[in-house]
């Protein structure tokens, strides 16, 4: 990822497609932040991670898609899910346990699912949602129902060898999904150039006949023009197509994590240079498309959203404990 | 509004920590994302962010503090212009408690003596339906086709099952059958394919995944047990995962260690997993169109040497046998001797010859081991008060292992003997052939273990 400061890009992006997209980041960004506030005060536990930083992968991947599209991703999930259109207090419940969240409270943060939305978690296992979207794409292509999985995973994960078997099954049986490493230059606390032979990670496809491409992910436009690209591409039957998104979380891997691996200054830099909330709002002003005041205006009612979500998932009672029992058999 | 900035629990295990360090002082302005303080866990020194904006009013504990208790206020935050005195009083603590309440656990069920349990005796088809002698295999490529032809969303995936006509036969003429569609050859890639499989399971399709034998299912277990089986579970109850993971298990015949293993006892202890293991060929096609239309991830472990062995097969038109469900091959009075599988073979063997000496064995087939029909094997107990269990694989956390716990537990007060659980010697699989032999269960040790069991 480059660190300097980008040019907001010209485009014919409208107006609304702009405050949408601010509107989309900045409500997984207050929504995390409060995530954040609530396992400090000890409701939420567990594992928590928390996808600040990364907002444009997800808002620009999901201007591309259709009704219908599917997505799956590891356990840094709670953006996808509100990027797809899930309920912030659903998502917020189940992050502290209650009944009122997507999986009754009992999931949590790593594992949460909507077929309503075409959500398919939520995987706590490092890699394993690779072959499971690839699956997804098996029954969509059985099905001939032309629509396209959105698999994503890490930088981390894209050292697991499942991803290679299915990089190649995927080729073999031309399966219309889209392979998303969100590369934010950390597996956990070991830094790429650390654990990753080669530096270009989208060039992996190559021997499989994978087409693969590097997008800024810091740049929600960027990410959503290469998104279309590769929606395009496996829309067409022409099988699986890689995006190795550039990007950079804030936080640390998860809520017990110090950071210690890199500096204060390194993460300062991206913050202030490359912000894609920041981008955005710069493009909304600079190009006189909004008003302080009607950005003031996005932010209130956002804060607002998150509260209401707050509020929702302390309110929420506690599972019942008849439901220890209950979905283990379908 | 002032607000108050709480001790924050920066991991699943903290209840207090040091406040190692303040990097702001009172007057400073923040917003979100701002360091404000280092904080010493249990476990590592960790930053402290600021959530909201505003401007530190006043730092309540002072950097070196040991000991903060999670949510004690440490500072507040105040908007420009106001004072610290507008902060609520009230300390903030409270507020972490859960809305439901934990209740306290059930204290465990008190231990009785049981009536006797209720016991499914229904006949699996009618008595008249006429027979055919058929093997294990076609018995098994009936089921698996019949089901096709039902159901569209229904297909067969594994390592040579489409040309190679399946490397144990099973799927014979399948693919001319359905086409490359529907049968369908992946590459020896089991963690990929399962993991592909289940995926196209969530996505609405109905796989029966086969691998050439479980030995190399476990490459993919992590896929079977993390991604199928609790899935139904972490979703709370939104999304299942309709699949069957078939293929031989145990021991064939001298291909050694890494190639003869029983797995009966490791998938049984999963919760969301389905799990059969028949004997004979009508079970083998009843239990393989139940695990087809079951919306549970099923194991469905067959067994080589008796893919080949002929059995009666009703010709009905809908043969199916349900899972959970025990099937008892011969009634008696002295001795209940438990098996499942090809460890039938020993069982109903040993009988054949118990009875020749005057001691008469009831034997039941489990057929499936998750559900396991437990009441038919207590019923048996009761009037037996003897037990034998037998299996191919190792004793230690076995099948037995646990059918015996249970019946020391349920029908303790029938038991005239201690229970004796037959099984596999506790060695991988040797190759020499008079090895080999010695580490299997065979029929003298289940004779010698009844005679024990009766003091005969």
């Amino acid at each position: 990822m480059t660190t300097a400061k980008k040019t907001p890009r010209k485009s014919n992006t409208s107006a609304d497609e702009l405050k949408h997209y601010y509107r989309e980041m900045l409500l997984i960004r207050r929504f995390e932040e409060k995530a954040g506030q609530l396992y400090g005060m000890g409701l939420i536990g567990g594992f928590c991670h928390l996808y600040i930083g990364q907002e444009a992968v997800v808002v620009g991947l999901e201007a591309a898609t259709e009704e219908g599209d599917k997505r799956i991703t590891s356990y840094r999930d709670h953006g996808h899910m509100l990027a797809c259109g899930m309920e912030p207090g659903g998502v917020m419940a189940e992050l502290t346990g209650r009944i009122g969240g997507l999986s009754k409270g009992k999931g949590g943060s790593m594992h949460m699912f909507s077929k309503e939305k075409h959500f398919y978690g939520g995987h706590g296992i490092v890699g394993a949602q690779v072959p499971l979207g690839a699956g997804l794409a098996f029954a969509d292509k059985y099905l001939n129902n032309g629509r396209v999985t959105f698999a994503y995973f890490g930088d981390g994960a894209a050292n697991q060898g499942q991803v290679y078997e299915t990089f190649n099954m995927a080729a073999l049986w031309k399966l219309p999904v889209i392979f998303v490493i969100e590369n934010n230059q950390y597996a956990m606390g070991t830094a790429q150039k650390r654990s990753t032979s080669s530096p270009d990670i989208y060039t992996r496809g190559e021997a499989f006949g994978i087409p693969g491409e590097t997008v800024d992910g810091m740049n929600v436009l960027s990410v959503k023009e290469a998104g279309e690209k590769a929606v395009a591409h496996c829309r067409a039957g022409k099988g699986p197509y890689i995006l190795e998104v550039k990007t950079y979380r804030y936080r640390g891997h998860s809520m017990s994590d110090p950071a210690k691996y890199r500096t204060r200054e390194e993460v300062q830099k991206v913050r202030e240079q490359s912000d894609p909330i920041e981008m955005v709002r710069e493009m909304l002003l600079s190009g006189k498309h909004a008003t302080e005041d009607d950005l003031k205006a996005i932010d209130k009612e956002i804060k607002e959203i998150v509260n209401q979500a707050a509020e929702f998932s302390k309110e929420s009672p506690e599972p019942s404990v008849d439901e220890l029992w209950t979905d283990i058999y379908a | 509004m002032a607000t108050e900035i709480l001790m924050p629990a920066l991991s699943p295990t903290m209840e207090e920590g040091t406040l190692a360090k303040w990097l702001v002082k009172e007057g400073d302005t923040v917003s979100s994302g701002d360091i404000l303080a280092e904080i010493e866990t249990d476990k590592a020194t960790m930053e402290f962010e600021a959530v909201d904006e505003g401007i530190v009013g006043k730092i309540l504990i002072a950097e070196g503090t040991e000991g903060v208790k999670v949510n004690t206020p440490i500072a507040i935050l105040v908007e420009e212009g106001e004072s610290v005195d507008a902060a609520p009083a009230a300390a903030a603590g409270n507020e972490a408690a859960p809305a439901g309440g934990s209740e306290a656990p059930a204290s465990p069920a008190p231990v009785t003596a049981p009536a006797a349990p209720k016991v499914d005796l229904s006949p699996d088809w009618p008595a008249d339906a006429p027979m055919k002698t058929q093997t294990v295999r076609e018995a098994l490529r009936d089921a698996m086709a019949e089901e096709m032809r039902a159901d569209e969303s229904v297909y067969l995936m594994g390592e040579e099952v489409a040309e190679y006509q399946g490397a144990y036969k099973i799927s014979q003429g399948m693919l001319d059958e359905f086409g490359s569609k529907r049968v369908i050859d992946t590459p020896i890639t089991e963690h990929g394919f399962a993991g592909i499989a289940v995926g196209s399971a969530f996505g609405g399709l109905k796989p029966i995944v086969e691998f050439m034998t479980f030995n190399f299912a476990m490459q993919a277990i992590d896929h079977i047990i993390n991604s199928a089986a609790k899935t139904l579970y972490m979703s709370g109850g939104q999304m299942g995962c309709p699949i069957v993971f078939r293929g031989p298990n145990g021991a064939a015949a001298r291909v050694a260690a890494q190639h003869s293993q029983d797995y009966a006892a490791w998938y049984m202890q999963i919760p969301g997993l389905k799990v059969a293991m028949p004997y004979s060929a009508a079970d083998y096609k009843g239990l393989m169109k139940s695990a087809i239309r079951d919306p549970n991830p099923v194991i469905f472990l067959e067994n080589e040497i008796l893919y080949g062995r002929s059995f009666e097969v009703p010709q009905v038109d809908d043969l199916v046998v349900p899972f959970g469900k025990a099937r008892i091959w011969r009634e008696g009075t002295d001795v209940t001797i438990v098996s499942f599988g090809i460890g039938m073979q020993y069982a109903l063997e040993a009988a054949e010859r118990l009875a020749a000496d005057g001691i008469s064995a009831e034997v039941i087939d489990l057929r499936t081991l998750r559900p396991m029909d437990l009441p038919t094997v207590i019923n048996s107990v009761m009037k037996t008060n003897r037990l034998v269990t037998v299996e191919e694989g190792w004793p230690q956390g076995s099948v037995g292992s646990y059918i015996a716990s249970e019946v020391m537990q349920q029908a303790f007060d029938y038991l005239d003997a201690p229970i004796i659980t037959c099984t596999g010697k506790d060695v991988p699989m040797p190759y020499a052939a008079n090895l080999e032999k010695l580490a299997l269960i065979t029929t003298d040790e289940v004779v010698a273990a009844v005679k024990q069991v009766t003091y005969r």
